[in-house]
């Protein structure tokens, strides 16, 4: 085998005194060769980020590279100073983010943000040659008409197109060596399975070795040619994506391919004939905005008579694509947003119609959990206070609030105490869990998930929904569950709603819709998964497959 | 055609605002205890209840407050803002005569702490937690918590009366015979003490403002990714965090600068300089309403003026504020 392109050994990084360990990477070595995809797994904390940042030279203040050597195309980097690796990044080594919405400058042309990745590496270059280098770049990560996304600022884009940008800025000096941390992780499933194809596409084109960092085992079984899995700093284990895969021999990589959800779709109980808890009927709804002086109003629609039905004890999926209205629909349940047109009948009264206490009241028995558990809960409130305070506006005695807050806590499994402490002394699973305990103080009926655990690592996401699904039998709960995630859709529902720009193209059984997805869109939703060939649904085929 | 209309709109709004401004002026005034006629009679040594009855109905100030209101608004929008009692001058033009120096004074100390500001803020971000980041908070610790007339004078007394480098007081050196050039250094040098007294608190609050907006800044991705590229520190820090950090400190600026010509009261009386501020204080100790008044409004005008070009300058800065808000 020739030299590898990076050579990681025995490298260890420290963090700074008082964090929660002393090394965020200890003894961990990678290779990684021209021409190959090496995935780096593990969850948040792992030390996989670091790893990366490591590479460019780009590690926070305060951590250091304490042993080992980073080798860089036969250069050790782990020591070299700032002015040397100043000329590795984005020449020898690109990266790109994870957030492709805060990783380009808000306030710069598009053009200007590419050019400046060429300009960085060869100042002479005349400006003729690097407009014609960035429209060939723009060009070169599939977007379209150059023109205007060079005059375009980051806002004007969307999350797919913004990683493209992101791509191109990284090829802009084809480099030897791209790394990419968790690219796809804030995109919805199709735009992934674009992103990886355009990764997968440049890699091959231009030989370059990738080291791709994901928490998804679906994205390993799509794109690595080696696997590393890493844990608290260290890795576990470490082999060709087949032998990963299929035969794991760390306990914790078992623990991690076992956590990813099946696209199979649970068999549903046979739903009692109970009369449908919440009706929606033809229920419409168009955002207008104004876009300044000179241009016509915008209209999105985000609901186009959407009908629906949710029994008590039953889980409906809502899955969509970003934009595809599912959302609006969630707080049109909630009446956070108004519909323009429609029904909304909740116990057999018209939701719509209730206004003040009488909606105070119904509001009560439908509750919502949001996506972000960062941005969810108050920072400067206790926990049991923001449990408490919801069923104390509804009369109950702050002593009877507060003991059932602390009972709360303990059913969704957080620890004696929690009750005192404040959000951020919490992980985002358990920060979760705090607010289903939240949603769950005012003994709601119907419980809106409004992408619950999309935030969240792939084996926490395993645990709150089951601590989901052991809630909406013990409560008999329905639940609406908005996601983007198939996967997750297949694992919790009984029935399954797809939505496409405000409309629901295709509802039914969760187990039957998986098994035959009738709409196109659907079938795209389904294809573009990623790693569907090994954890997916009927048309996958035999993991030996796997290797073709 | 749009535009036109959105003008036209932002000219009626200005107009609405204006007005409002000056009915509440003219309200608060005479909520003050005393009247005009009572201040010139007493000054004219005389103050028999004939001759105060004879300069209100002169005055027009024995007619009932909604005609003087409505009477005192006519002539704002006529531009006419009345006749000084005591100067026995039109306002308009007294105020006119004023208003160069004052945005001489302030124009340049708000762009000397908008400037300096703005650099020490960013140079103390950059550092944050070294010992400059330390020593250019303790130093616009102390410009802040600096009375701004005691500044004037402890200036005075070292750079004129110590030093006697620069003037102490007024607008120019009287009765000198100076060239075209020399009269510029002179007004210069005679500018440079109130200027640094006036900036000294607002360069303060913006390097303090410019230091957290950078420190934000700085822990964004896209600072990583301009890193990433292999561009210098120094083009990242220019090319990439000033422009992003600088907006809350145009917002805040945009606000202050009204208070700025407030507070030029103080030093252009300290420094003697000839300027709306100084006329502001005449005018109180006076009670020459119409002066007062007619400051008021030039000076509303002028932060309306001020706040149009703030936002004019964010959304050049900012091409987000431009753009509507997208929809969920």
């Amino acid at each position: 085998m020739t030299e590898p392109v990076l050579r990681i050994t025995n490298l260890s990084v420290g963090l700074p005194r008082g964090a929660d360990r002393a090394q965020a990477v200890s003894d961990v070595s990678i290779a990684v060769g021209a021409n190959e995809i090496v995935c780096l797994v593990g969850e948040s904390g792992s030390g996989k980020s670091m790893i990366a940042h490591t590479i460019l030279g780009l590690l926070p203040p305060g951590v250091t590279v304490t042993g080992g050597a980073v080798t860089l195309r036969g250069r050790d980097i782990a020591t070299a100073s700032e002015a040397e690796m100043r000329s590795v990044r984005g020449r020898d080594a690109a990266m790109i983010f994870q957030e492709p919405l805060s990783a380009l400058n808000p306030l710069k042309r598009i053009g200007e943000q590419i050019a400046e990745a060429v300009r960085a590496h060869a100042p002479a270059t005349p400006r003729a040659a690097i407009r014609a280098r960035v429209d060939a770049l723009i060009a070169a990560v599939g977007l379209p008409d150059p023109e205007r996304i060079r005059a375009s600022f980051p806002f004007a884009l969307s999350g797919g197109q913004r990683q493209r940008v992101m791509i191109a800025i990284a090829m802009a000096n084809n480099p030897a060596l791209l790394v990419a941390d968790e690219p796809t992780t804030a995109l919805d499933v199709t735009t992934q399975a674009q992103i990886l194809a355009l990764i997968r596409r440049l890699q091959s084109e231009r030989q370059m070795g990738v080291l791709l960092i994901t928490h998804d085992f679906g994205v390993v079984a799509e794109m690595a040619d080696r696997v590393v899995v890493m844990r608290d700093g260290r890795v576990v284990e470490q082999g060709s994506a087949e032998a990963v895969l299929t035969a794991p021999r760390d306990p914790y990589t078992r623990a991690l391919i076992a956590a990813v959800p099946h696209a199979r779709g649970r068999a549903s109980p046979n739903m009692r004939a109970t009369p449908p808890l919440l009706e929606i009927e033809a229920l419409s709804k168009t955002f207008t905005t104004r876009q300044g002086w000179f241009r016509p109003a915008r209209r999105v629609v985000a609901a186009d008579a959407i009908s629906l039905t949710l029994s008590a004890g039953e889980t409906v999926a809502v899955v969509g694509e970003s934009g595809s209205g599912k959302s609006t629909l969630g707080q049109m349940i909630l009446r956070l947003a108004e519909p323009d047109s429609g029904r909304i009948r909740f116990e057999g009264r018209d939701l719509l119609a209730l206004r003040g206490e009488a909606l105070r009241v119904a509001r009560r028995r439908i509750q919502i959990v949001f996506q972000d558990p960062f941005a969810a809960l108050n920072p400067r409130q206790r926990v049991g206070e923001a449990i408490a305070r919801g069923p104390m506006a509804y009369g109950v005695p702050k002593a009877e609030a507060v003991a059932e807050a602390h009972a709360l806590l303990d059913r969704v499994g957080l620890k004696a105490g929690a009750a005192d402490r404040f959000p951020h002394e919490f992980s985002g699973g358990q920060r979760q869990r705090i607010c289903i305990a939240r949603a769950l103080a005012l003994k709601p009926r119907i419980l809106v998930a409004d992408e619950a655990v999309s935030a969240l690592d792939v084996s926490v996401q395993a645990r709150v929904l089951d601590l989901l699904a052991e809630l909406r039998a013990e409560y008999n709960l329905a639940m609406l569950f908005i996601t983007h995630d198939l996967r997750i859709a297949a694992r919790i529902a009984d029935r399954v709603a797809v939505m496409q720009q405000g409309r629901i193209v295709e509802t039914g059984p969760a187990a039957a819709l998986f098994a035959a997805p009738e709409h196109p869109y659907t079938r795209g939703l389904m294809a573009a998964m990623p790693g569907r060939r090994l954890f997916g649904g009927l048309d996958a085929p035999a993991p030996e497959a796997l290797t073709a | 055609m749009r535009m036109l209309a959105g003008l036209a709109a932002w000219i009626a709004r200005t107009l609405a605002v204006i007005l409002v401004i000056a009915s509440v002026n003219f309200a608060l005034v005479h909520a003050a205890p005393g009247d005009p006629a009572q201040v010139i009679a007493g000054q004219s040594g005389a103050s028999d209840e004939t001759l105060l009855r004879q300069l209100r109905a002169e005055y027009g100030l024995d007619k009932p407050y909604p005609v003087q209101l409505a009477t005192y608004l006519g002539r704002v929008l006529r531009l006419d803002l009345g006749y000084s009692y005591r100067q026995q001058r039109p306002v308009l033009g007294l105020v006119l005569e004023r208003l160069p120096a004052t945005l001489l004074l302030t124009g340049t100390a708000f762009a000397l702490a908008l400037g300096s500001g703005i650099l020490l803020g960013t140079l103390s971000g950059v550092r944050a937690g070294r010992w400059s980041d330390t020593l250019i908070g303790l130093v616009s610790l102390v410009l802040y918590a600096m009375p701004v007339f005691w500044l004037g004078l402890m200036l005075v007394l070292v750079f004129s009366v110590q030093l006697e480098w620069l003037p102490a007081f007024g607008y120019r050196t009287v009765g000198a015979t100076l060239s075209p050039l020399g009269q510029v250094g002179d007004v210069l040098a005679h500018l440079i003490l109130p200027v640094l007294s006036l900036a000294a608190v607002y360069l303060a609050v913006y390097a303090r403002l410019m230091r957290t907006s950078i420190v934000e800044v700085a822990a964004q991705d896209f600072v990583k990714t301009a890193r990433a590229k292999g561009l210098t520190r120094g083009r990242v820090i220019r090319d990439h965090m000033i422009r992003n950090a600088i907006l809350p400190v145009v917002t805040v600026a945009g606000m202050q600068a009204g208070a700025l010509v407030g507070g030029s009261v103080v030093v252009e009386t300290v420094f003697a300089w000839p300027g709306l501020g100084r006329l502001v204080f005449e005018a109180l100790s006076q009670r020459d309403y119409p002066v007062l008044l007619g400051i008021f409004l030039v000076m509303s005008v002028l932060v309306i003026l001020i706040n149009m070009l703030t936002d004019l300058l964010s959304r050049l800065i900012d091409p987000r504020i431009a753009a509507p808000a997208k929809a969920a």
